[in-house]
């Protein structure tokens, strides 16, 4: 199953400069682990060690934000197209009130 | 400082008037431009999603809208710029932790102070923080 998978600049060195890979996987969890698999260390920057998504990166299958698909449990199918890019965001609070306030 | 942002007074300008129109929650956006220029020609100004004094947050939809705008056009985000409205215009741990995008000038406007701002820009890669020069030029004359 391939799933097409957009990446931002700043996770290309684990891409080798790639700015689209293909992965397989029918959830984003199964997704991020096959990826992971390809691209050693892809994964830390997309999951928080508590299992979590970082906050640090949005995720979108086709045109949605995977939050509200159920996050790290969307479903995914063959020909889907996911983008990550890096969160924007940031501010004069400080960083842990900040990221509080993300909520995610 | 090493290295420079080059941009149009206008666009200066505008985002001098976007931070003032929104103040005090801060104010964000991008200027984007051709990939490789290293020119930001195209202001996007962008809701904060946040809403907030103290916070800035790019909504999730808007900026993937953008971002797909960026890419059908071969264009890259030059400068990401924010508003501090109450503090200085250097980049807070918020700010070094969340900067994504290592291509880009990081611009920040203080509007602290309601006669006159402070405009500075800076380059933030692996959490490390160069303040560079702003060349601020004006169009008009170079055209």
């Amino acid at each position: 199953m391939a799933i097409e998978v957009r990446i931002p600049t700043i996770l290309r060195s684990y891409t080798g400069g790639a700015k689209i890979v293909e992965g397989a996987g029918d959830s984003l969890t199964a997704l991020i682990d096959d990826l992971d698999a390809k691209h050693n260390g892809l994964k830390g920057r997309l999951i928080t060690p508590e299992g979590g998504l970082h906050k640090f990166v949005n995720i979108y299958v086709n045109d949605e934000d995977v939050r509200f698909l159920g996050a790290l449990d969307a479903k995914l199918s063959d020909g889907d197209s996911i983008t990550i890019l890096p969160a924007v965001a940031g501010g004069a609070l400080g960083f842990v009130a900040a990221a509080a306030l993300l909520g995610r | 400082m090493n290295g420079v942002l080059t941009i149009d007074s206008a666009i200066v300008d505008a985002i001098v008037a976007h931070a003032r129109r929104d103040h005090p929650d801060e104010a964000c956006g991008v200027v984007a431009g051709p990939i490789g220029s290293d020119l930001p020609t195209r202001l996007i100004p962008m809701d904060n999603a946040a809403r907030s004094m103290t916070f800035y947050e790019f909504d999730s939809m808007e900026q993937l809208r953008v971002w797909r705008e960026m890419d059908d056009n071969d264009e890259e985000p030059v400068v990401i710029y924010h508003s501090h409205t109450a503090t200085e215009a250097y980049p807070s741990r918020t700010d070094i932790s969340f900067a994504g995008e290592p291509g880009a000038h990081y611009l920040l406007v203080s509007t602290r102070e309601s006669d006159s701002e402070e405009i500075r820009s800076f380059r933030i890669v692996d959490g490390v923080v160069t303040e560079e020069e702003i060349n601020i030029v004006d169009a008009t004359v170079d055209a």
